[in-house]
Parts: C-alpha cells; structure tokens; sequence
C-alpha cells in the first residue's frame, strides 16, 4: 500500500538534486513563488507539532537510551550499557515471549475466523448490516471497558463461562487467576475484540474480486470448493497479507487489557512487552532502560514486518507487482 | 458471487448432490439459509458480553453472588445507574473525556486538513521529501515516545493536566496521509478555473477543497473521535488525580477503589454507559467509518 507512494516520493529528491540554483530561485518567485510560499505556510502548523510532538521526542528517545536517568538527578551516559543488561534480563526475554505467544496465536486464530466470517458475509442478504454492525460492536468499544466486562465473565466463582461449563460437566479452569489458563483467556477477548475489523478489510477485498472470474470457472465446470481454492484465496491473498502484517504490528503492542484484566499477572505470565517497558518506565522510573526496551520492541516489530515482505513472494498473489 | 463458493464445504454431501439439480436461484436461498443461520449463532456469542454486562447492571448485590446465577434480574435495579454514577465523578470523566476527544478532534481536522492540501494540492520544492519523513514517522510504535515525551511533558509543567492528551494528538502523520490521499483524488479542473480568477490558496482550499473533502473529514473525524475516548495507555500516564480522569482511567479507578469486594452489578453499570457515546457515534456515523477502514486499509 504504502509501497507505491513510497517510490513516487524516492524518484522526487533525484529531480531535485538535478535542479540548479536558478530553480530555486525561481521557485520563490512568481507565481511559483506564491505556491510555495502558500504550501509552506499551510503545512506549517502541522509540521510543528509533528516536529515537537513526533520528530523530537523520536531522537530525544535514541539518546534517553543510552544513560541512565529516573528523573530525579540528571541522566548519566552509560553507553550501551542498558542493552547490555536488557540481554541478559530474563524479564525482557520472558516478556518478549509472552507477546510472542499472543501475537502468534491470536493473528493467525483472529484472521481465520474473519476469513470464514467475510466468505458468509458477502452475499445480498436482508439484515446483512445489521450482522455487520453486530460483529463489528467489539471493535468501537472501550478496550478498558471491554476488559472490565471479561473479567466478570471469566470470574472463576461467579463468572459465567465457568456456568456453561459447569452445566456440560466441566470443572472450568481459573482463567485468570491460572498461569496456564490467563494468556488463552486474553486471546480469546482480544480476537472477540478485533475479528469485526479484519473481517470488514477481508469483505472489502472479496468484493474486489471480479465476478468474470467465477462466471467462468461455472462454464469450467468448477465445484464451489474449487472456486475457493483456485479462485477466491489466491485473489484475496494481498488482502489477508494486509490484515496479518496490521494485525501483527498491533498485537505486538497490546497494552490496555493486559493492564486491566491481569496487570501482567499471575507470575508474570501476561507481562508484554509494552506493559513492561511502561512498569519500568513510570513505576521503577528507569527511563534509560525502559527506552532501551521500547527501542527492542521497535526492532522486532521491525523483523517481523520484513520477514512478511519477504514470505510475501511465496503466497501473496502478484505481491512484485505491487 | 463469491458468496456461493461457501456452500460447497458446508453442506454435507447428500444435499449437495441434491443441490446440483436444482436451479442457481434454489441453490442460493439455501446458502443465504446457511449462512444466516451461522451468522446468527455466531452473533448471538459476540453480543453475549454485552448482554451480560447489562443484565448483571440491574441485578442486586446477593443476585451477584447467587449461584447458579439467572439470565435476568428479578428486579431490574435502576438505582444501580444513580449509584455507580455518583461513586466516583463520572459526570467529570464524561466532561474530561469530552473536552479532550473534542479538542482533538478540531484541531486534526484543522491542521491535517491543511497539510494534506498542502502535500496532496500544492507543488513545490522538498515538499515529497517533507511528506516522506511523515511516512518514516507512522512506522515508530508509540512505546518508543511515550518516555521521551512524558519528560518533554514534564518539563513544560503539563503533568496532570488536561494539555498532554489534547495537543500531541492534534498533529498525527497518520491523519495527514489520509487527508492527503483523499485530496489527491479530487479533479484539477475546478481549481485551475479558480486561480485563473485571480482566488487565493487559501480561498480555493476553504471553498472547494474542503467541501469536496467532507467523506474524508468525517472519516478523520470519527476514527479521532473513537481513538481519542478510548486512549488508555496515554493518559494512565499523564493523569494521576481523581477530577482531571478520563472515562477509561475512572474505570480502572472503580476496580482499584474496591479491591476486596467488586461490586460487579456498578461496574457493569459504569461499563454500559461509558460505551454508551461510542456506540452513539458509530451509529451515526458508521458509513465514514466503515469508508475509512476500506480506503486507508487497502489503497493507502
């Protein structure tokens, strides 16, 4: 997506560069001169806010790193020394798992679920939108709140999945409460939570798919099966890559209801990477090492973003094309 | 069409070879069929939070802890509402919360709506190269900010104020580049016809741009409005007393106040009507928000 403007903005410098002096000139003269004039100005409060609330704090981040400060003396330069003992922390290593864990389960689980849920939802149907809006609710909803209400739900006493499951025989776990049991749990909310959203983006990209394609499949002779497989998966393949490397990249960064419903509990079991970068940051007031880790977290969302480019090749439908 | 392809894995194959004589009309009632009925259990398990939420909303204290627990309250408590709304100052979460998503709101459609004429409409000099380090910007999870600009915050004495949730938010690159995507789209003519009359920049991007861009800036509109009530992380930070709270911080506080005993029934009382205004303005305006997924997911 991104792709596209990014080399239509690379080819503009060249040009630039190629330009001479008198260009220059020129393009602060005339009538050029009041477009550029005109465009500088109305980028201008924008582009100051984005300098002291984006671009600053971005670099004043890459220095925070390298010294040790907790605010309340001045911040000693220490090198590397955070990255050092960020890699032989075994809290960063387990809290990088953890998000690992939940990332890796809750994507690949929350975009085969919307697939299905996109192939029954495209279709003229009365009261279509109103199961779109139903599957989508989750998703507008406070993450906070949400939280709050599944935490009662999967109250071990009283909660009432431990009902149904108490109705069909079954002692239900601790959720929560359980080392096991508190990650599954989060997944599953996290999932109820976002399914609305790759399934609105996997809807758009079936509808996408031209219907000339299936018309001439049926003159094959082609089964519904092989429509699906030969069909309708392959074209929708740019989609769902899209839908996984969003999905990934926020999911490695999922905070609110691990704070609300477990706060990193028990044992540290749902402690994630952003959780404890914030913990580190704002309760052990370790700005130094918290940047440091917030700075591990960039990294690996980083890999994990290429490494789907890179997959991209394999499955992606006219990925090079792109 | 693409619908139809469903049809083969779920019907069992009895009636799929029934299904292959009868004609293309049949066939699709059936999938319609199906497909509702899947639909709907499977919409039955997503409300079924939200129903449990409100229905535990009216319920006594001793219902609470009753076991095995009814669907619906025997009384329905509305008292439940007055009393988890006067427990903590919820009417100051909801003016806190909405001084800040409006603040914010403002000043993106302003400053965004700007820019992004700027970068979408205008030509001249080191303007890609400006809009390319937007770009490179957007890929920096805000993890990496919140602890540089918690001290930026400090500094200019904003800790525990209303300020660091509305002005950081105000200039997203995000909402820039979909403004600017947007723009790019519109035609040229109708603005080369008004510079030829002798009208400003300015004139031209507040009588044609903007009007043209209104999808687009109610889209910008919806998804800040939505992202503003629901910060979380952001404000937990910033925010440390009682009257100066958000709506998501006065839930928090409601678990923290009572750690011995929850009381379930005022918390779902709470839940429901915070989620209230975001339902409401989804509802409304649903259409450019559901827009905006597709346009910004897929064309970017």
């Amino acid at each position: 997506m991104t792709n596209s403007t990014m080399t239509k903005v690379a080819s503009a410098p060249a040009q630039i560069r190629r330009s001479k002096l008198s260009e220059l000139r020129r393009a602060f003269t005339g009538l050029q001169g009041e477009e550029t004039l005109a465009g500088l100005f109305f980028i201008l409060p924008n582009f100051l806010g984005f300098v002291a609330f984006s671009l600053f704090p971005i670099a004043f981040a890459v220095y925070i790193t390298f010294t040790e400060w907790n605010l309340a003396k001045p911040p000693v330069f220490i090198g590397f020394q955070n990255f050092v003992t960020l890699w032989s922390d075994p809290l960063f290593w387990k809290t990088l798992g953890n998000t690992i864990y939940y990332t890796f389960v809750a994507v690949p689980t929350g975009v085969f679920a919307a697939f299905w849920l996109a192939i029954l939802m495209n279709r003229k149907m009365k009261g279509i939108l109103f199961f779109r809006t139903i599957y989508f609710l989750p998703q507008i909803t406070l993450t906070v709140a949400a939280a709050v209400v599944w935490s009662w739900l999967y109250n071990p006493e009283l909660g009432l999945f431990n009902f149904l499951l108490d109705m069909v025989g079954i002692q239900g776990p601790r959720w929560l409460g359980s080392t096991t049991w508190a990650m599954p749990a989060i997944i599953i909310m996290g999932n109820w939570q976002g399914i609305g959203f790759a399934m609105l983006i996997l809807l758009a990209g079936l509808q996408g798919i031209p219907d000339q394609f299936y018309e001439a499949s049926e003159i094959d002779g082609a089964s519904d099966w092989q429509k699906l497989r030969y069909i309708t998966v392959p074209m929708l393949t740019p989609t769902i890559f899209f839908v996984v490397v969003t999905s990934l990249i926020g999911a490695f960064q999922g905070f609110d209801q691990f704070y609300v419903m477990t706060n990193g509990g028990p044992a540290k079991s749902t402690t994630t990477l952003v959780l404890y970068i914030f913990q580190n940051g704002f309760s052990f007031f370790k700005m130094g090492y918290g940047s440091a880790l917030a700075f591990m977290l960039f990294v690996s969302i980083l890999i994990i973003t290429l490494v789907q480019w890179q997959l991209a090749n394999r499955w992606v439908y006219g990925f090079q094309d792109d | 069409m693409a619908a139809s392809t469903s049809e083969g894995k779920l019907l069992s194959s009895s009636t799929k070879r029934k299904a292959a004589g009868l004609t293309r009309q049949q066939r699709r009632r059936i999938g319609d069929t199906i497909a509702w009925v899947l639909l709907s259990l499977g919409g039955i398990m997503m409300m079924v939070p939200f129903l449990w939420m409100v229905f535990t909303s009216f319920k006594s204290t001793p219902e609470i802890y009753q076991y095995p627990p009814k669907l619906f309250p025997r009384v329905w408590l509305w008292s439940n509402y007055y009393d988890a709304w006067t427990l903590l100052p919820f009417a100051t979460f909801f003016k806190n919360s909405a001084i800040v998503s409006i603040g914010v709101v403002l000043g993106q459609l302003f400053t965004c709506s700007l820019a992004g004429y700027s970068f979408g409409r205008l030509r001249y000099p080191g303007r890609d190269r400006i809009f390319l380090l937007y770009l490179a910007t957007m890929m920096i999870p805000f993890a990496v900010i919140m602890i540089p600009l918690y001290v930026q915050m400090s500094s200019m004495k904003w800790v525990d104020t209303l300020w660091p949730l509305i002005v950081p938010a105000i200039f997203t690159p995000w909402g820039t580049f979909l403004m600017r995507q947007f723009m790019l789209t519109l035609p040229r003519e109708l603005e080369d016809a008004a510079r030829i009359d002798g009208a400003s920049f300015f004139r031209i991007y507040a009588r044609i741009i903007l009007p043209l861009t209104k999808p687009a800036l109610a889209t910008l509109g919806i998804f800040t409005f939505l992202g503003s009530w629901n910060s979380f992380l952001w404000p937990l930070i910033m925010i440390s007393s009682l009257k100066l709270k958000t709506v998501p911080l006065g839930m928090t506080a409601f678990q923290s106040r009572m750690p011995a005993k929850t009381p379930w029934e005022l918390v779902m009382a709470a839940a429901t009507f915070a989620i209230l205004p975001v339902l409401i303005a989804f509802v409304l305006g649903q259409k450019y928000y559901v827009q905006g997924i597709v346009t910004s997911g897929l064309k970017g």
